[in-house]
């Protein structure tokens, strides 16, 4: 009642003094006068932030429980699912600190936005399967309240993989993975394959895996701006800035065979603000690393890979930016050196002289082709075996990984996005069992290859 | 996390000079104030009141559950009396006529009542559903691809029905022979494509479909894309631009001799 009557008295107040007190002198600037004066008195209400001494909006707040590094899909996507899933609402406060809020170089924004479950490895297949589903019910999922749907622009028309006869038997065990996990994927034959698509040259086509649902492309853009949509109306705050310092203790402690390890626990991230020197130490209890490209960047502030190599301490997070996939490819024999990943910039003879014999020799109509335009994005490649990073780091107590995913993080976003906020809140993976995806895989030297043909 | 009085913080822009806006904002609807009004005021409560915006949210997460309630899936009914009757039961409750083979239509009446006959003849297949208007989408397909032998489907005005929904007909290609899509507002090109799988489809409608950018090229793809049927809806030369001097002839009222 009373902070109703005060700045209704006020208000009365200062417009009463306006009419014929004072003559002359008072066309300067009274509309900014009276805007000034608003400011101070909003700032002096119950609720505002009270900063009549320095402007502090511009920066992240001092304290927040979770800060999540990178606000791309999976950035967000981690931000999403650990307000969804929190006890209570408003229990968990989330940063995302974003250097570049135009996505320019962010693989999100340049990914082609395909989505597929042709997978080998059962924990990959229920990512898109579960991804599939949340993008189908996007707009249950990412609803606020009177803003527009979402048009994802989904082309259901599915993969088609081909096989020659040395790699028929591993595509057909695949598919038997697929299948059980729950995909729905289809085998031809070149007998089938040619009357279904009769512009395809099925010469030296032994088998053929197409996918019958839930696979085509969307616009990962659309995505993006939904996340954040949905994301700031449950409260998540975004910051434009650079992490430049984790401020971290550490402590000795004994393994239970005796062994001296070192525990590091970060508290504060530096966070520097775009085109100047000024940072705030953001104090917080949790860190996710989901810089994509550039995670090893922030692993390597942190301290992790700082050690002798061969032990867990000198194991570095092996990711790192690349423009061009280079798995073991039967098909495309890619020896060419890697293209250099300092810039953007698109090697247009490379499709040239690389990947247009290829396609013109599959499918004869391409012989023709022409391109158009071509853009350049990044992976955030994972050298050692071309899967993600998800979960804890064992010496590094409270940061989180979600990065890594080597050209398939846009496609698996939601679900690890949900892995880790599990882990982060309940300790476990509860839904899908990420666990071959530790970070401790690096040190013990357990590769998950995916031995898919793509 | 915010101060616990911040949902009763009346906001200053409204108190420049105009104290009416207060008492607006204090809830005071005036009795003249039609469905327009209401909802503008409502949005208005939304961006300055948590408890407004939580309320609001609640009501959308209701309406999406009921349509979800709509579209479970039957699977008792199905161990029951075996996957036509599940499927016809569900096309009839939510509004929808079947029709078995050899039998006449079977549609509910405007209460939503429907004759229990069909539960005596329910190993009879399904051949022709008309599930217009319906609230069926991606879930309740579950059950309306029990029936296998479906000859004639009718999904005209289906708000709920789209592209992902298209994907998942395939099922149905070796039987399905008339399809039509006429005034789905969630159908677009893309969803079209995936029809190719239909090859036996002999019909296929899609007119008046919104969200499709352009309904000429579309129509000719889908032609080119399933030679066998024939589309109806849509006029080829829609996406032509006609010169200045030409009259719609046709439509010219009959001039008396």
């Amino acid at each position: 009642m009373i902070r109703r009557v005060l700045p209704h008295d006020l208000g009365r107040g200062l417009l009463t003094r306006r009419p014929g007190t004072r003559r002359g002198g008072f066309s300067l600037d009274w509309d900014g006068k009276v805007s000034e004066i608003k400011k101070k008195i909003k700032s002096i209400l119950p609720g505002r932030s009270c900063d009549l001494l320095q402007d502090t909006s511009h920066l992240p707040p001092e304290h927040s429980d979770v800060v999540i590094v990178g606000g791309g899909v999976l950035g967000l996507s981690v931000a999403y699912w650990l307000k969804k899933l929190e006890s209570r609402r408003g229990a968990i406060r989330v940063l995302v600190v974003e250097r570049d809020h135009t996505y320019s170089q962010a693989s999100t924004g340049l990914s082609v936005g395909g989505i597929c479950q042709q997978f080998s490895l059962p924990e990959n297949i229920q990512l898109s399967l579960f991804s599939a589903s949340f993008l189908r019910n996007i707009n249950e999922y990412l609803a606020v309240v009177d803003a527009p749907p979402l048009d994802l622009r989904f082309s259901p028309s599915g993969y088609l993989l081909l096989a020659s006869e040395k790699d028929a038997a591993a595509m057909e065990s695949n598919v038997k993975v697929q299948r059980q996990v729950g995909a729905k994927i289809s085998l031809m034959s070149p007998d089938q394959l040619r009357n279904k698509f009769p512009w395809i040259n099925t010469e030296g086509v032994a088998l053929a895996s197409y996918g019958m649902e839930d696979e085509g492309w969307f616009d990962p853009w659309c995505l993006l701006q939904g996340l954040r949509r949905k994301v700031q109306s449950l409260g998540v705050l975004f910051c434009q800035g650079e992490v430049t310092r984790f401020v971290s203790s550490s402590q000795r402690m004994l393994t239970t065979d005796d062994k001296a390890v070192v525990l590091k626990r970060i508290h504060k991230v530096h966070v520097k603000m775009d085109c100047s020197l000024e940072y705030q130490p953001v104090e917080c209890a949790i860190v996710v690393n989901a810089a994509g490209a550039w995670s090893a960047q922030i692993a390597a502030l942190a301290g992790i890979g700082e050690g002798p190599p061969g032990t867990l301490q000198g194991t570095k997070l092996p990711v790192e930016p690349r423009k061009r996939q280079c798995k073991p490819c039967p098909h495309l024999s890619l020896q060419q050196e890697e293209p250099d990943p300092a810039n953007l910039e698109v090697d247009h003879d490379f499709f040239q002289d690389n990947v247009w014999p290829h396609l013109a020799l599959r499918i004869p109509a391409f012989e023709t082709l022409k391109v158009q335009s071509a853009w350049a994005g990044y992976y955030d490649y994972n050298t050692f075996d071309q899967n993600g990073v998800v979960g804890p780091h064992p010496l590094v107590a409270n940061m989180y990984f979600a990065t890594g995913f080597s050209g398939h993080g846009l496609q698996q976003a939601p679900g690890v996005g949900r892995a880790v906020a599990e882990m982060i809140l309940k300790g476990r993976f509860q839904t899908i069992d990420l666990s071959p995806f530790l970070f401790t895989r690096f040190y013990l030297g357990e590769k998950i290859q995916e031995n898919n043909i793509i | 996390m915010a101060a616990p009085w911040a949902s009763l913080r009346l906001v200053a822009p409204m108190w420049n000079g105009r104290i009416r806006g207060i008492h607006r904002l204090g809830g005071a609807v005036a009795p003249e104030g039609n469905q327009k009004k209401k909802r503008t005021i409502l949005q208005l409560l939304t961006n300055y009141f948590y408890d407004v915006e939580a309320l609001r949210d609640y009501l959308l997460q209701r309406e999406m559950y009921k349509v979800h309630e709509k579209n479970r899936s039957f699977t008792w009914l199905e161990k029951q009396h075996g996957p036509y009757g599940a499927g016809a039961f569900f096309i009839l409750k939510q509004g929808g006529a079947v029709k078995f083979r050899d039998k006449e239509w079977i549609r509910p009446d405007k209460y939503g009542h429907f004759s229990q006959e069909f539960w005596n003849f329910c190993v009879v297949p399904v051949e022709a559903v008309d599930a217009s208007d319906c609230d069926i989408n991606y879930e309740g397909l579950d059950n309306l691809l029990l029936l296998k032998e479906l000859q004639s489907l009718s999904l005209q005005r289906c708000s709920h029905v789209d592209d992902w929904c298209l994907s998942r007909l395939y099922p149905l290609a070796d039987s399905l022979q008339e399809l039509s899509l006429a005034g789905c507002p969630r159908v677009s090109e893309r969803g079209l494509a995936c029809l190719h799988h239909l090859r036996n489809l002999r019909r296929l409608d899609i007119s008046d479909l919104p969200a499709v950018s352009n309904p000429g090229l579309t129509q000719i793809l889908v032609e080119e894309m399933l030679p066998n049927c024939e589309v109806v809806g849509v006029d080829w030369a829609e996406g032509l631009k006609s010169g200045p001097e030409e009259q719609p002839q046709d439509t010219a009222s009959p001039v008396p001799a």
